[in-house]
């Protein structure tokens, strides 16, 4: 979180050894703790937040945002940023919509729509990550540009009427339960903890805080740096598609507006988790606990009874309050913020 | 004779403006500690940056183990067993010690995708052990000191024993800079053992350390290799006149007689001022003209006074006074409205601003005094900047010159400049002002310095070296754990460094 200090010695450079004391450790712990509050304040205020239907609700609102969050975390964790969720998530709910059997095509692929959807999104997130790479523009710019070109290639296979999805099966596997959790749920936390195994225990994962630690050091040490940028771009944009076609499962229709607001809501939610926007720290399980957050607080207003007029600005205090909580132990008067 | 392992012929290398190597051939021997020393700018990093094929050369050959290579990248030197340790420090913080040793080699670690832990650990002890260590290779990087570090940097480029035939050539570029005294003298013991095992190049600007490492030296000025010399026939004054190619007299010659009187009241005065544990009851005045050193090792808080003084932190009791008035700066600007400025350790990350121009670093804090309206004069400001390129003899090409391009030494002038035109400068705080520099820029400096208190700026000093502390101070207080342990009037009998230390450990 482009932490400099202009001070050498003051502290944080020499003596201080961070990652040992218990005061950095309850920072740590500090977004499970917001999470845990937050949870119990709203169920002590209505008991019912906590009854099974509502944690199922939970679930079932947290289960895109999770997928999306896991790949967010990777792009930031090398140091860059993805802006094109929304736009890779409408070519990828769109596509699913179009393949498998639906108002507007002949097809009926059934569940060959999820891989063929979801190979959409990838290959735009490979594109993203070919431009960033080969053409060296900042991956702020070039995302935002793939984030508008695939929403209008989404709008293209809209055109005016989005497809909506007769195939019963794929319906049922969007909206149905196992054992009282909500499938797609499921799938998030496959994803999830596929995704923890990655970042600590492959090179890939490894890589992405080595890039994002100092990708300069990266290069010289002759690590294939841009590999492993354009492979981050692609698993976003494959993380993408799968949350495009698991909505487009939920709510039966390819749409043009299926990620709306998804985008931001990741970002904030890796944010709140503790991964640094500068890249090198934090991980997807911080940016779960983030997502988590989210949908608490999103749904515990409802139930406070906050009206739906001041829930947004209500929500925008308490995450600034949150990032405020999760970053009051950097304050220095000489920390550089950008 | 042995024959060299490296060995480098007419070497040439130009940058833009600046001749770095000039026609420079020299050869490592097997098993040998060659020290490079130079003044700053003489070319030393640029020698070491070509060998380490970050830098291909304009001209000359480089041959390993008598075999013409051309050495394309990093990685490339390494499969030739020439590895380096950058004066930056290298190593990545946000991951594990044994992450960093291995690598982009992590392959044997690795099973079917997945990262073997507790074999990469293993891997990484092995290299540690090399250089007798024992750092937990599972810690995170950051959590150790920077001398502990400079150690894995060491264990890490001893990789290269495994991924070659041959016995590595290691360059290291000032690893001891930076380090506090029991720090340096772990690393040269590891510099020492690495000589069983590797041929040794490094940089140093402190030549006693050289000469109690190396085997040989070699001295640099001006992009050339003037000079060679065995340890045993050579001795401290006879490498600095090498490097300056002139005897120094009197190195930091100053007498009382030289100093103004130190007359009237305080510029400053810090009365009782604590902050927590870091620094309690801190009482000091610096008068006009005044030069107060502060001696103490790190964690001594005396880092942590400046920082108070300058507003850069804040501390809970006592009290500043500026020219008689209390005064608590909420941040750096006010300091910097009021007189106060501060020269900052890092001088390449925090001095100045590389990419900036002379005339933009100059300027960048004061450009009130050059504002014609809401527009900046720039012809005023140009002629602000050639005036004082010419008044401190600041080596570049002109005022449009990049600071980055300059040497330390002149850097640090330009660095001191952005203060000086302050319109009523009161206080300098100098944090290691001439750290980094060699043996030329070092007096030039100190000159200066001298010159800026004789216009009744008050300074306070913290330095690298104790001698330095006592040629350059009026008066010298000594930091322990955050308390004043010790005062000294350093005018007239001045202490000696003896004395000084008693206090500070």
């Amino acid at each position: 979180m482009g932490v400099n200090r202009i001070f050498p010695g003051g502290g944080a450079a020499g003596q201080a050894r961070p990652g040992i004391s218990l005061l950095s450790r309850l920072r740590a712990w500090g977004p499970i703790v917001a999470l845990v509050v937050l949870f119990v304040g709203f169920a002590v205020v209505d008991p019912t937040f906590a009854s099974l239907q509502n944690l199922q609700t939970l679930a079932n609102r947290s289960a895109v945002p999770l997928i999306l969050a896991v790949g967010m975390t990777f792009v930031i964790l090398q140091g860059s940023i993805d802006l094109s969720v929304e736009g890779v998530m409408a070519v990828s709910s769109l596509t699913f919509g179009m393949v498998v059997l639906n108002s507007r095509t002949g097809l009926d692929l059934g569940l060959l729509g999820f891989p063929i959807g979801i190979a959409a999104g990838t290959a735009f997130g490979l594109l993203s990550g070919l431009i960033v790479t080969k053409l060296r523009v900042p991956s702020f710019m070039v995302t935002l540009g793939v984030w508008s070109a695939s929403l209008g290639v989404a709008m293209l296979l809209s055109g005016g009427s989005p497809p909506i999805i007769r195939d019963h099966t794929l319906r049922a596997f969007g909206l149905g339960y196992f054992l009282g959790v909500p499938q797609l749920f499921i799938v998030s936390v496959v994803v999830l903890i596929l995704a923890w195994g990655v970042q600590n225990h492959t090179r890939f994962g490894r890589y992405s805080y080595v890039i994002g630690g100092g990708e300069d050091i990266a290069r010289l040490s002759g690590l294939p740096v841009d590999r492993y940028k354009i492979l981050v771009f692609a698993l976003a944009g494959l993380l993408s598609g799968l949350g495009g076609t698991m909505e487009s499962a939920r709510i039966g229709l390819g749409h043009v507006d299926i990620g709306l607001g998804q985008m931001f809501a990741a970002i904030t939610a890796v944010v709140i988790g503790g991964t640094s926007l500068s890249g090198g720290r934090g991980g997807v399980l911080q940016s779960a606990v983030g997502v988590l957050i989210l949908a608490v607080l999103a749904n515990g207003m409802i139930f406070v009874g906050i009206s739906p007029f001041v829930q947004k600005s209500v929500q925008g205090v308490i995450i600034l309050v949150a990032i405020l909580g999760a970053t009051w132990h950097l304050r220095d008067r000489m920390r550089i913020v950008k | 004779m042995t024959a060299p392992v490296l060995r480098v012929e007419g070497l040439s290398k130009a940058f833009p403006g600046l001749k770095a190597l000039d026609d420079v051939s020299m050869e490592i021997r097997p098993h040998e500690v060659v020290g490079l020393v130079g003044e700053n700018g003489a070319g030393k990093s640029t020698l070491l940056k070509v060998l380490a094929g970050l830098y291909a050369p304009d001209s000359g050959r480089i041959l390993v183990r008598a075999e013409e290579v051309r050495l394309k990248s990093v990685a490339h030197a390494a499969e030739n067993g020439v590895g380096m340790v950058f004066q930056e420090q290298s190593l990545l913080p946000n991951i594990t010690v044994a992450e960093n040793i291995m690598l982009g080699h992590e392959d044997d670690a690795i099973r079917y995708g997945v990262y073997d832990w507790p074999k990469l650990f293993g891997l990484a002890r092995a290299q540690l052990a090399k250089v007798g260590s024992t750092i937990d290779p599972s810690a995170q990087t950051d959590s150790l000191s920077f001398g502990e570090r400079q150690v894995v940097e060491l264990a890490k480029v001893l990789t290269l024993e495994e991924r070659t035939r041959h016995e590595p050539v290691i360059l290291l570029d000032e690893p001891t800079s930076v380090l506090e005294a029991e720090e340096v003298e772990m690393v040269l013991r590891q510099i020492r053992r690495l000589r069983e095992r590797a041929s040794v190049v490094f940089i140093s600007h402190r030549l006693d350390e050289v000469l109690e490492v190396a085997d040989r030296v070699y001295v640099m000025t001006g992009g050339r290799c003037v000079a060679e010399r065995d340890r045993a026939s050579c001795n401290v004054a006879e490498l600095q006149e090498l490097m300056l190619g002139h005897e120094l007299s009197d190195e930091y010659g100053r007498r009382a007689q030289d100093r103004p009187a130190l007359a009237g009241e305080a510029r400053l005065s810090l009365r009782d001022l604590s902050s927590g544990h870091h620094f309690r009851n801190i009482s000091f005045d610096v008068r006009r003209s005044e030069i107060l050193g502060i001696a103490g090792v790190g964690g001594s808080g005396r880092e942590e006074v400046c920082r108070a003084i300058f507003g850069a932190r804040d501390f809970e009791a006592g009290e500043i006074r500026l020219d008689g008035k209390p005064v608590r700066f909420a941040d750096p600007s006010e300091a910097v409205a009021s007189g106060v400025s501060f020269l900052p350790s890092e001088r390449r990350t925090e001095g100045i601003i590389g990419g900036l121009s002379v005339r933009e670093n100059m300027t960048l804090a004061h450009l009130s005094s050059i504002m014609r309206g809401p527009f900046i004069d720039r012809s005023k400001e140009k002629q602000l900047a050639r005036r004082w390129i010419d008044r401190l003899s600041i080596k570049t090409r002109d005022a449009e010159t990049q600071v980055g391009l300059l040497s330390g030494g002149n850097q640090q002038k330009v660095a001191l400049t952005k203060w000086l035109i302050a319109d009523n400068p009161k206080i300098f705080i100098l944090d290691h002002p001439m750290r980094g520099l060699d043996v030329g820029a070092k007096a030039e400096i100190f000159g200066l310095i001298r010159d800026v208190s004789k216009a009744g700026i008050g300074i306070v000093l913290i330095a690298d070296t104790l001698d330095e502390l006592i040629a350059l101070s009026d008066t010298i207080i000594v930091m322990r754990d955050g308390v004043i342990t010790g005062r000294f009037d350093s005018r007239d009998t001045p202490p000696t460094q003896l004395q000084i230390l008693e206090h500070m450990i």
